[in-house]
Protein backbone atom coordinates (compact mmCIF):
# COMPACT_ATOMS: atom_id res chain seq x y z
CA UNK A 1 0.00 0.00 0.00
CA UNK A 2 3.07 2.07 0.33
CA UNK A 3 3.92 1.56 -2.71
CA UNK A 4 1.03 2.46 -4.16
CA UNK A 5 0.45 5.85 -2.09
CA UNK A 6 4.08 6.28 -3.64
CA UNK A 7 3.39 5.30 -7.18
CA UNK A 8 -0.11 7.88 -7.00
CA UNK A 9 2.12 10.58 -5.40
CA UNK A 10 4.43 10.58 -8.80
CA UNK A 11 1.78 10.13 -11.28
CA UNK A 12 -0.37 13.10 -9.75
CA UNK A 13 2.79 15.19 -9.70
CA UNK A 14 3.93 14.41 -12.98
CA UNK A 15 0.23 15.35 -14.33
CA UNK A 16 0.21 18.62 -12.11
CA UNK A 17 3.46 19.72 -13.85
CA UNK A 18 2.83 18.21 -16.70
CA UNK A 19 -0.81 19.81 -17.42
CA UNK A 20 0.29 23.24 -15.54
CA UNK A 21 3.90 23.83 -16.83
CA UNK A 22 5.16 25.84 -13.57
CA UNK A 23 8.15 25.02 -12.58
CA UNK A 24 9.18 28.08 -10.75
CA UNK A 25 6.46 29.37 -8.98
CA UNK A 26 6.56 28.54 -5.35
CA UNK A 27 3.05 29.54 -5.18
CA UNK A 28 1.60 27.29 -7.58
CA UNK A 29 3.98 24.39 -6.12
CA UNK A 30 2.78 24.45 -2.89
CA UNK A 31 -0.97 24.48 -3.87
CA UNK A 32 -0.15 21.34 -6.00
CA UNK A 33 1.63 19.83 -3.31
CA UNK A 34 -1.59 20.29 -1.04
CA UNK A 35 -3.71 19.22 -4.04
CA UNK A 36 -1.78 16.27 -4.30
CA UNK A 37 -1.99 15.23 -0.71
CA UNK A 38 -5.75 15.84 -0.46
CA UNK A 39 -5.93 13.15 -3.27
CA UNK A 40 -3.67 10.85 -1.20
CA UNK A 41 -5.76 11.26 2.01
CA UNK A 42 -9.04 11.04 0.23
CA UNK A 43 -8.05 7.70 -1.94
CA UNK A 44 -6.78 6.11 1.73
CA UNK A 45 -9.59 6.99 3.20
CA UNK A 46 -11.93 5.35 0.10
CA UNK A 47 -9.14 2.36 0.37
CA UNK A 48 -8.70 2.80 -3.29
CA UNK A 49 -4.93 2.82 -2.59
CA UNK A 50 -4.20 -0.84 -4.14
CA UNK A 51 -2.93 -2.36 -7.16
CA UNK A 52 -5.56 -0.57 -9.39
CA UNK A 53 -4.45 3.00 -8.54
CA UNK A 54 -1.69 3.28 -11.53
CA UNK A 55 -2.13 0.06 -13.31
CA UNK A 56 -0.09 1.26 -16.25
CA UNK A 57 2.94 3.04 -14.61
CA UNK A 58 5.47 0.82 -14.95
CA UNK A 59 7.78 -0.48 -17.41
CA UNK A 60 6.14 -3.39 -18.39
CA UNK A 61 2.89 -1.81 -19.40
CA UNK A 62 4.94 0.18 -21.43
CA UNK A 63 6.59 -2.50 -23.38
CA UNK A 64 3.58 -4.37 -23.52
CA UNK A 65 1.76 -1.26 -25.33
CA UNK A 66 4.56 -1.14 -27.40
CA UNK A 67 4.03 -4.33 -28.63
CA UNK A 68 0.51 -4.04 -28.90
CA UNK A 69 1.30 -0.96 -31.27
CA UNK A 70 3.04 -2.83 -33.91
CA UNK A 71 0.13 -5.68 -33.73
CA UNK A 72 -2.34 -3.32 -34.25
CA UNK A 73 -0.50 -1.68 -37.51
CA UNK A 74 0.11 -5.23 -39.22
CA UNK A 75 -3.81 -5.96 -38.27
CA UNK A 76 -4.95 -2.74 -39.93
CA UNK A 77 -3.27 -3.99 -42.97
CA UNK A 78 -5.68 -6.52 -43.92
CA UNK A 79 -8.50 -4.58 -42.97
CA UNK A 80 -7.54 -1.74 -45.00
CA UNK A 81 -7.15 -4.43 -47.64
CA UNK A 82 -10.84 -5.54 -47.40
CA UNK A 83 -12.03 -2.23 -47.33
CA UNK A 84 -10.43 -0.78 -50.45
CA UNK A 85 -10.24 -3.89 -52.57
CA UNK A 86 -13.59 -3.51 -55.10
CA UNK A 87 -14.69 -7.06 -53.75
CA UNK A 88 -14.31 -6.97 -50.46
CA UNK A 89 -14.00 -10.64 -49.26
CA UNK A 90 -14.59 -11.23 -45.28
CA UNK A 91 -15.91 -13.55 -43.43
CA UNK A 92 -17.27 -12.68 -40.04
CA UNK A 93 -16.79 -14.76 -37.62
CA UNK A 94 -17.45 -15.43 -33.25
CA UNK A 95 -15.70 -17.51 -30.85
CA UNK A 96 -15.56 -17.77 -27.58
CA UNK A 97 -11.75 -16.92 -26.23
CA UNK A 98 -10.77 -18.38 -22.66
CA UNK A 99 -10.12 -16.11 -19.89
CA UNK A 100 -7.30 -16.80 -18.15
CA UNK A 101 -6.57 -13.60 -16.13
CA UNK A 102 -7.60 -14.04 -12.30
CA UNK A 103 -7.56 -9.99 -11.41
CA UNK A 104 -10.33 -7.48 -13.02
CA UNK A 105 -7.37 -5.37 -14.51
CA UNK A 106 -6.23 -8.46 -16.19
CA UNK A 107 -9.10 -8.89 -17.52
CA UNK A 108 -9.72 -5.33 -19.01
CA UNK A 109 -6.21 -5.18 -20.48
CA UNK A 110 -6.71 -8.82 -22.42
CA UNK A 111 -10.17 -7.89 -23.73
CA UNK A 112 -9.06 -4.16 -24.19
CA UNK A 113 -6.31 -5.32 -25.78
CA UNK A 114 -8.68 -7.68 -28.04
CA UNK A 115 -10.67 -4.74 -28.93
CA UNK A 116 -7.61 -2.90 -30.40
CA UNK A 117 -6.59 -5.02 -32.47
CA UNK A 118 -8.28 -4.12 -35.94
CA UNK A 119 -11.02 -7.17 -36.85
CA UNK A 120 -11.44 -8.31 -33.65
CA UNK A 121 -13.69 -6.58 -31.08
CA UNK A 122 -14.51 -8.14 -27.86
CA UNK A 123 -18.48 -8.54 -27.28
CA UNK A 124 -19.32 -9.80 -23.75
CA UNK A 125 -17.56 -10.15 -21.05
CA UNK A 126 -18.43 -13.79 -19.59
CA UNK A 127 -17.39 -15.65 -16.23
CA UNK A 128 -14.14 -17.93 -17.88
CA UNK A 129 -14.56 -16.88 -21.63
CA UNK A 130 -14.94 -13.88 -24.04
CA UNK A 131 -17.00 -14.00 -27.07
CA UNK A 132 -15.00 -12.12 -30.09
CA UNK A 133 -16.35 -11.15 -33.24
CA UNK A 134 -13.77 -11.09 -35.88
CA UNK A 135 -13.83 -9.47 -39.32
CA UNK A 136 -11.84 -12.99 -40.65
CA UNK A 137 -11.94 -16.34 -39.85
CA UNK A 138 -8.21 -16.65 -39.92
CA UNK A 139 -8.15 -13.87 -37.20
CA UNK A 140 -9.33 -16.27 -34.66
CA UNK A 141 -6.62 -18.63 -34.18
CA UNK A 142 -6.82 -19.65 -30.61
CA UNK A 143 -2.95 -19.86 -30.39
CA UNK A 144 -3.09 -16.02 -31.40
CA UNK A 145 -5.28 -15.17 -28.34
CA UNK A 146 -3.59 -17.39 -25.89
CA UNK A 147 -0.59 -15.36 -26.43
CA UNK A 148 -1.66 -11.98 -26.32
CA UNK A 149 -3.52 -13.25 -23.10
CA UNK A 150 -0.27 -14.35 -21.71
CA UNK A 151 1.23 -11.31 -22.64
CA UNK A 152 -1.66 -8.87 -21.16
CA UNK A 153 -1.14 -10.58 -18.15
CA UNK A 154 2.53 -10.44 -17.82
CA UNK A 155 2.24 -6.54 -18.38
CA UNK A 156 0.24 -6.24 -15.59
CA UNK A 157 1.59 -8.95 -12.84
CA UNK A 158 -1.27 -11.08 -12.91
CA UNK A 159 -1.06 -14.38 -11.40
CA UNK A 160 -3.11 -16.60 -14.46
CA UNK A 161 -5.10 -19.29 -13.93
CA UNK A 162 -2.70 -21.54 -16.18
CA UNK A 163 -2.58 -24.40 -14.17
CA UNK A 164 -6.56 -24.14 -13.73
CA UNK A 165 -6.96 -25.55 -17.08
CA UNK A 166 -11.12 -27.32 -16.92
CA UNK A 167 -13.23 -25.05 -19.21
CA UNK A 168 -10.74 -23.85 -21.22
CA UNK A 169 -9.02 -25.24 -24.37
CA UNK B 1 22.69 25.13 -41.46
CA UNK B 2 22.30 22.19 -39.22
CA UNK B 3 19.00 23.63 -37.45
CA UNK B 4 17.45 23.73 -40.65
CA UNK B 5 18.39 20.17 -41.68
CA UNK B 6 17.12 19.42 -38.65
CA UNK B 7 13.76 21.50 -39.01
CA UNK B 8 13.25 19.83 -42.50
CA UNK B 9 13.47 16.53 -41.31
CA UNK B 10 11.22 17.33 -38.61
CA UNK B 11 8.64 18.91 -40.78
CA UNK B 12 8.98 15.70 -43.13
CA UNK B 13 8.45 12.91 -40.63
CA UNK B 14 5.62 15.49 -38.73
CA UNK B 15 3.87 15.49 -42.61
CA UNK B 16 4.30 11.88 -43.10
CA UNK B 17 2.57 11.11 -39.80
CA UNK B 18 -0.34 13.18 -40.63
CA UNK B 19 -0.89 12.01 -44.11
CA UNK B 20 -0.95 7.81 -42.44
CA UNK B 21 -2.98 9.54 -39.80
CA UNK B 22 -5.78 10.97 -42.58
CA UNK B 23 -5.20 8.05 -44.68
CA UNK B 24 -6.12 5.85 -41.78
CA UNK B 25 -9.00 8.07 -41.30
CA UNK B 26 -10.71 8.06 -44.58
CA UNK B 27 -10.45 4.34 -45.12
CA UNK B 28 -12.27 3.90 -41.71
CA UNK B 29 -14.91 5.76 -43.08
CA UNK B 30 -14.65 4.20 -46.68
CA UNK B 31 -15.26 0.81 -44.44
CA UNK B 32 -18.15 1.91 -42.48
CA UNK B 33 -20.20 2.56 -45.65
CA UNK B 34 -19.24 -0.46 -47.32
CA UNK B 35 -19.29 -3.07 -44.51
CA UNK B 36 -22.54 -5.12 -44.47
CA UNK B 37 -23.76 -4.89 -41.13
CA UNK B 38 -23.25 -3.18 -37.88
CA UNK B 39 -20.58 -5.56 -36.43
CA UNK B 40 -18.07 -5.55 -39.89
CA UNK B 41 -18.41 -1.54 -39.72
CA UNK B 42 -17.74 -0.99 -35.71
CA UNK B 43 -14.63 -2.52 -36.63
CA UNK B 44 -14.00 0.01 -39.14
CA UNK B 45 -15.43 3.04 -36.98
CA UNK B 46 -13.44 1.93 -33.93
CA UNK B 47 -9.54 0.04 -34.84
CA UNK B 48 -8.81 1.74 -38.07
CA UNK B 49 -9.76 5.14 -36.90
CA UNK B 50 -8.01 4.73 -33.41
CA UNK B 51 -4.79 4.22 -35.62
CA UNK B 52 -5.76 7.26 -37.78
CA UNK B 53 -5.64 9.64 -34.45
CA UNK B 54 -3.16 7.97 -32.62
CA UNK B 55 -0.82 9.14 -35.90
CA UNK B 56 -2.27 12.23 -36.53
CA UNK B 57 -1.60 13.13 -32.45
CA UNK B 58 2.25 11.15 -33.40
CA UNK B 59 2.35 13.67 -36.35
CA UNK B 60 1.57 16.52 -33.90
CA UNK B 61 4.00 15.79 -31.34
CA UNK B 62 6.85 15.83 -33.37
CA UNK B 63 5.70 18.71 -35.19
CA UNK B 64 5.62 20.30 -31.30
CA UNK B 65 8.97 19.25 -30.77
CA UNK B 66 10.25 19.03 -26.87
CA UNK B 67 7.95 20.95 -25.50
CA UNK B 68 4.67 21.11 -22.96
CA UNK B 69 2.59 20.40 -25.60
CA UNK B 70 3.82 17.43 -26.88
CA UNK B 71 3.94 16.33 -23.35
CA UNK B 72 0.16 16.80 -23.53
CA UNK B 73 -0.60 15.17 -26.87
CA UNK B 74 1.30 11.99 -25.83
CA UNK B 75 -1.47 12.42 -22.95
CA UNK B 76 -4.59 12.99 -25.04
CA UNK B 77 -2.96 9.84 -27.06
CA UNK B 78 -3.03 7.35 -23.60
CA UNK B 79 -6.60 8.23 -23.03
CA UNK B 80 -7.46 7.75 -26.74
CA UNK B 81 -5.30 4.44 -26.72
CA UNK B 82 -7.55 3.05 -23.66
CA UNK B 83 -11.06 5.01 -24.08
CA UNK B 84 -11.52 4.12 -27.31
CA UNK B 85 -11.62 0.59 -27.45
CA UNK B 86 -14.07 0.69 -24.43
CA UNK B 87 -16.18 2.70 -26.28
CA UNK B 88 -16.34 0.29 -29.31
CA UNK B 89 -17.01 -2.60 -26.68
CA UNK B 90 -19.69 -0.69 -24.93
CA UNK B 91 -21.21 0.03 -28.17
CA UNK B 92 -20.92 -3.56 -29.30
CA UNK B 93 -21.98 -4.94 -25.95
CA UNK B 94 -25.51 -2.84 -25.91
CA UNK B 95 -26.14 -4.15 -29.71
CA UNK B 96 -25.66 -7.40 -28.59
CA UNK B 97 -27.69 -7.30 -25.46
CA UNK B 98 -30.86 -5.42 -27.76
CA UNK B 99 -30.69 -8.90 -29.38
CA UNK B 100 -28.77 -7.96 -33.28
CA UNK B 101 -27.35 -11.22 -34.35
CA UNK B 102 -24.03 -10.76 -36.15
CA UNK B 103 -23.83 -11.74 -39.90
CA UNK B 104 -21.93 -14.40 -40.16
CA UNK B 105 -20.02 -16.45 -42.92
CA UNK B 106 -18.51 -15.73 -46.15
CA UNK B 107 -19.32 -12.24 -47.64
CA UNK B 108 -18.33 -10.53 -51.59
CA UNK B 109 -19.13 -6.86 -52.02
CA UNK B 110 -22.21 -6.89 -54.86
CA UNK B 111 -20.36 -6.19 -58.23
CA UNK B 112 -21.33 -2.85 -59.83
CA UNK B 113 -25.01 -2.81 -60.88
CA UNK B 114 -25.80 -5.97 -58.98
CA UNK B 115 -28.53 -5.57 -56.28
CA UNK B 116 -26.93 -5.82 -52.91
CA UNK B 117 -28.48 -9.57 -50.84
CA UNK B 118 -30.39 -7.74 -48.18
CA UNK B 119 -30.14 -9.89 -45.17
CA UNK B 120 -32.99 -8.85 -42.12
CA UNK B 121 -30.84 -7.96 -39.58
CA UNK B 122 -32.51 -6.80 -36.69
CA UNK B 123 -35.95 -9.16 -36.29
CA UNK B 124 -39.16 -6.91 -36.11
CA UNK B 125 -41.63 -9.03 -34.83
CA UNK B 126 -44.67 -7.27 -36.29
CA UNK B 127 -43.25 -6.85 -39.91
CA UNK B 128 -41.93 -10.02 -40.51
CA UNK B 129 -45.42 -9.82 -42.75
CA UNK B 130 -44.26 -7.66 -45.33
CA UNK B 131 -41.24 -9.65 -46.31
CA UNK B 132 -41.21 -12.62 -49.24
CA UNK B 133 -39.56 -15.18 -48.49
CA UNK B 134 -38.76 -17.42 -51.61
CA UNK B 135 -37.02 -20.15 -49.59
CA UNK B 136 -39.68 -21.20 -47.69
CA UNK B 137 -40.62 -23.15 -51.15
CA UNK B 138 -38.63 -25.54 -50.51
CA UNK B 139 -39.63 -26.65 -47.86
CA UNK B 140 -43.06 -27.16 -48.23
CA UNK B 141 -42.96 -29.84 -50.99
Amino acid sequence: MVRSAFILVVVLATYWLMLSGYLYKPVLLIVGTISILVVLGLSWRMKILDAETAPYFHGKAAGYYAWLFVEITKANMSVIKAVLSPDMEISPTTTKVPIKQSTDLGRVTFANSITLTPGTIAVVMGESNILVHALFSEMTDAADFKDMGDRAGWAVSDPMLGRIEKGAS
Amino acid sequence: MDGGVLHMLQFVISALLLAGGVFFVIAGTVGVLRFPDFYTRMHAAGMTDTLGAELVLLGLIVQAGFSQTSLKLALIAFLLFLTSPTAAHAVVGAAHNAGLKPMLGKYRAPALGEAPEVKSEVKPKPKSKSKPKPRTKKKAT
